[in-house]
């Protein structure tokens, strides 16, 4: 019926936004940052046996290079400052993943003076993974949900639109 | 050399100037006037008796009617200890720096200055040592109350379910 039918079986056919979003999701770099005991989980994550560098997903040690931001630790009020300026470095598109009950919404140490209650109060989260710390496999799953979210979104026809609902959210 | 010994010997070297020994176990301790602590200091690291070469913790308390720095000394040579504490005024607490007798008076200093306002006299870089410089109070002092944000960072965390804080109530 269709010009797809003629094609023999070796030509496969996809629209563009999916297949930059394939490739997007399949080479998710994060930055190598971590602050307290989850940053120890992080590298495990991306050790040999989690291993989330099958995923793509790779360490960079700049954060004009990273894709994603993995708020590993308690979030102090000193660092908070710093964590913004290391995600304006990053160029768009750029994700966040809040690993951690401290991250999320500051854990154990919410009341304490010095710690920032969650990193969503400064910058975008896409992802929240719970857990004090979270083991490796919650962290993949995690990178998991984040490229679903990924393959959703349509750049090429909509652009930066994609970031404003991340923010809304 | 037992504790009580090393007081009884301090007494005889400075006599009223060590206000008060208190030999309540397991920690005895004895107070000493602030004017005399740089004398004190210099003895008993000195003195081949007591040879205290090490200032192996030096911390502050807030007792809400003062507060007190207290030394805690180490004589590795002679494998004892000794507790030296003394007495500030809340409103201006200022004691002379040890950090011509024990370097490692230095950062410690710097961190009872961070946290409860104790000023050192003479000391070489009285800054704050963990918190952000642009910090306003002393945090481990009983009457600090927690600004409501810092640099637009919110430090109250909304939460429907769990009321922990009392800010809420």
């Amino acid at each position: 019926m269709s010009l797809l039918n003629t094609l023999p079986d070796y030509v496969l056919t996809t629209k563009t936004d999916e297949l930059l979003n394939w490739m997007r999701k399949s080479s998710i770099w994060y930055m190598l940052f971590g602050l307290a005991c989850c940053a120890i989980e992080l590298m495990h994550t991306g050790g040999p046996r989690a291993d989330i560098e099958r995923f793509g997903a790779t360490p960079r040690a700049s954060a004009r290079q990273s894709d994603l931001m993995i708020v590993a630790g308690t979030l102090t009020l000193k660092m908070a400052l710093r964590t913004r300026l290391l995600y304006d470095q990053m160029p768009d598109p750029k994700y966040v993943i809040s690993m951690g009950s401290c991250a999320s919404c500051g854990g154990l140490f919410q009341l304490a003076y010095s710690v920032c209650d969650g990193v969503d109060k400064i910058l975008p989260v896409d992802v929240y993974v719970p857990g004090c710390p979270p083991r490796p496999e919650a962290l993949t799953e995690g990178l998991l949900k984040l490229q679903e979210k990924i393959m959703t979104e349509r750049w090429l026809s909509r652009g930066s639109a994609n970031r404003e609902d991340v923010s809304a959210a | 050399m037992e504790a009580l010994d090393i007081y009884q010997r301090l007494t005889g070297q400075f006599g009223a100037r060590v206000l008060e020994t208190v030999a309540k176990k397991p920690d005895p301790f004895c107070v000493i006037d602030p004017a005399a602590i740089v004398e004190v200091g210099r003895f008993m690291h000195d003195d081949p008796a007591l040879a205290m070469d090490c200032l192996s913790n030096q911390s502050g308390v807030d007792y809400k009617d003062r507060i007190e720095v207290v030394y805690h000394l180490f004589s590795y040579q002679h494998r004892h200890g000794a507790v030296l504490k003394v007495k500030l005024p809340r409103e201006n607490p200022v004691v002379h720096t040890l950090e011509e007798v024990w370097k490692s008076a230095n950062w410690m200093e710097r961190e009872i200055f961070d946290l409860l306002g104790v000023t050192f006299e003479g000391h070489s870089d009285m800054r704050r040592i963990l918190l952000p410089e642009d910090w306003e109070g002393f945090p481990l002092r009983k009457d600090f109350v927690e600004p409501l944000e810092y640099h637009g960072i919110s430090t109250v965390r909304e939460s429907p379910i769990i009321r922990l804080d009392p800010k809420h109530k």
